[in-house]
């Protein structure tokens, strides 16, 4: 096998797996690091994002890129509302009551959408897309597209949390609470519009796999387990080490088949999770530990 | 004849509330004495099924046994096996706070679902195991129903006693202490991820024992047998709606969110297809809503943690 089989096989479809695990690993680290729960409602939230983009798309007629702007408004809508009936109220108490709140949040989530949009698999668009080549890579326009909005909604947010007066107070909160309590940061509002972005970040992240994939109702839980991996690899509380361990553990799962039978594809997330966990917590970037 | 089906329905119910209330036993253990996050009950479920399974059923060709080893061997091996699956997570995560925890179990469950699925050579993938025996299963229907009631409601009984006698022993207190304030129990010197991974392994076991229980009862145990996400949901709100920490509560709550779900699968089994399907759905949001319901109107449960020592709750209860 050379080596421009293997780019064509497994390097790119795993960056563009990794791309769409970076979206939402991101989120993930968010709410790890400001939140401090680890939010296991996630991946549903992604799915609600997909298919409230697939509603955009047979209803308005319009393409999934449109659809995918109106997702992630809605969906950002949706967690805000989540958080303040299911989470808030469970502010004061052990943060590990707020994880199992988010179980319970992923599961009612999963069950409107399989009320709604019924348990088939969905498609944004009907027939084959064949592969542009580009100097003998292969890749397609949608797979371009994957990345290149990954890249730029990621550099986006970090514009925003490293210049804005609202991104620096979602930093000085995720570094040290107190201190960020004391100089007057407005605790609910960071809350809301970590809610906000991290909505968003995963209706993008649904869409997306819904775009190069399918939809179906146990697309965003099944991407639960490689979005917390990447999130612990890049290290905690790091937007640019979610978007690095979202493109490793993306590429790593795909590169896996070549060893392991594709049945397994999901336990090379479980591997590199645990593996970090063994050696490194703190992920590559040095992020926090809780 | 009315009355003899509703009987043998009792019967029935009552068989899976002694089951349910293993692994609500075992996530009390877990969760209500030591803080401990278990998404994947599921998965220590499953292993015990198969493994047990595996075990005592006859030797079949193209898979691993059947040994056809005595039932209460195949138990014993259910317990084992969890507890050796649990031993390696436990080791890696309980030095973290639970949320990792959380993360790793619902890795294993996924884990154990894909090696149930796709290796024959094991667990036979989706074909299953089948003719694994059951004690007593060769009297008529309803005396082997009823037998078996007693089989599990005996083990019951034994694993709750054990359960409350370690727990009101000074490694209970301990373990309490753990959860309350980590911190205050280092200081004291007790080795807090070693007293944890005791607890986890513990649970585990009881929750691998439910799986083998499980599977003597059906006689075959496939992949499909139980959805990982609710059966795991099911019995975390069994605990929580009881009373976690509180051993009786959390046999109570099986027996209510049992009913409660067993019922309402039978109204929504009248509906039309059309619904049934819907509806199946619907009662999977309200288990959830009413996770989020028990959560802030009584977080302590049905039956709460008695609290103070034990001379002090026996003073209060006279």
């Amino acid at each position: 096998m050379d080596a421009l089989e293997i780019i064509n096989f497994y390097l790119v479809p795993g960056i563009v797996i990794g791309s769409i695990y970076a979206l939402g690993a991101v989120g993930i680290t968010l709410v790890f690091a400001i939140l401090r729960y680890a939010h296991l409602a996630h991946g549903d939230l992604a799915t609600l994002g997909a298919f409230l983009a697939l509603g955009a798309v047979t209803l308005g007629g319009v393409s999934p890129y449109v659809a995918l702007p109106v997702a992630m408004v809605l969906t950002a809508a949706a967690a805000v509302m989540i958080d303040k009936a299911f989470y808030a109220y469970l502010r004061e108490r052990p943060k590990i009551v707020t994880v199992m709140a988010s179980l319970g949040v992923a599961l009612m989530v999963r069950a409107v959408v399989q009320v709604v949009w019924g348990v088939d698999s969905e498609t944004y668009t009907r027939g084959i897309v064949r592969p542009d080549v580009w100097f003998g890579i292969r890749i397609r326009d949608r797979e371009l597209i994957t990345i290149l909005a990954m890249i730029g909604l990621v550099l986006a947010l970090h514009v925003f949390l490293q210049q804005s007066k609202w991104g620096k107070a979602m930093r000085a909160m995720s570094d040290n609470p107190d201190l960020a309590l004391l100089s007057g940061v407005d605790n609910k509002k960071v809350v809301m519009l970590t809610w906000i972005i991290v909505g968003g970040l995963c209706a993008a992240a649904g869409v997306f796999l819904g775009l190069n994939y399918e939809l179906k109702a146990m697309m965003g839980w099944t991407m639960l387990l490689p979005m917390f991996a990447a999130a612990i690899l890049g290290g905690v509380g790091r937007v640019e080490g979610a978007v690095l361990g979202g493109l490793i553990v993306g590429i790593a799962e795909e590169m896996s088949t070549l060893f392991l039978p594709t049945e397994y594809k999901a336990a090379t997330a479980f591997a590199i999770l645990l593996l970090m966990l063994l050696v490194r917590p703190t992920g590559l970037l040095k992020g926090k530990v809780l | 004849m009315e009355w003899i089906g509703l009987a043998n329905y009792a019967v029935f119910m009552a068989i899976f509330i002694c089951i349910y209330a293993l692994l609500s036993l075992g996530l009390n253990i877990q969760w209500g004495f030591t803080g401990l996050f278990n998404a994947g009950i599921a998965g220590f479920f499953a292993v015990g099924a198969y493994t047990s399974a595996i075990l005592t059923s006859p030797a079949v060709e193209g898979r691993l046994g059947g040994f056809d080893l005595p039932v209460p061997v195949g138990w014993i091996g259910a317990m084992l096996a969890a507890a050796l699956i649990a031993w390696p997570i436990g080791k890696i995560c309980l030095r973290f706070r639970s949320d990792y925890l959380a993360i790793a179990t619902i890795g294993v469950a996924e884990i154990i679902r894909l090696v149930i699925k796709s290796e024959d050579w094991l667990t036979n993938s989706a074909r299953g195991i089948t003719d694994i025996p059951r004690p007593f299963g060769d009297l008529p229907y309803v005396y082997s129903q009823l037998a078996y009631l007693a089989i599990v409601a005996g083990v019951l009984l034994v694993a709750y006693l054990m359960v409350e006698r370690q727990i009101a022993a000074p490694w209970g207190r301990m373990m309490r202490a753990i959860r309350d304030n980590e911190d205050a129990a280092r200081a004291m010197g007790k080795d807090v991820p070693f007293r944890r991974l005791e607890a986890f392994i513990f649970g585990s076991a009881l929750m691998g024992l439910g799986g083998a229980l499980f599977a003597h009862f059906n006689r075959t145990i496939t992949p499909e047998a139980i959805d990982p996400m609710i059966a795991t949901f099911l019995v975390w709100i069994m605990l929580i709606l009881g009373g976690s920490g509180n051993n009786r509560g959390a046999i109570l709550g099986v027996a209510v969110v049992w009913i409660i779900w067993s019922m309402s699968e039978i109204v929504t089994d009248q509906l039309p297809h059309e619904y049934a399907v819907k509806a199946k759905y619907m009662r999977v949001f309200l288990i959830g809503l009413m996770l989020q319901l028990v959560l802030r109107f009584r977080p302590e449960g049905l039956l709460p943690e008695p609290q103070g020592t034990r001379e002090e709750v026996s003073e209060k209860s006279k």
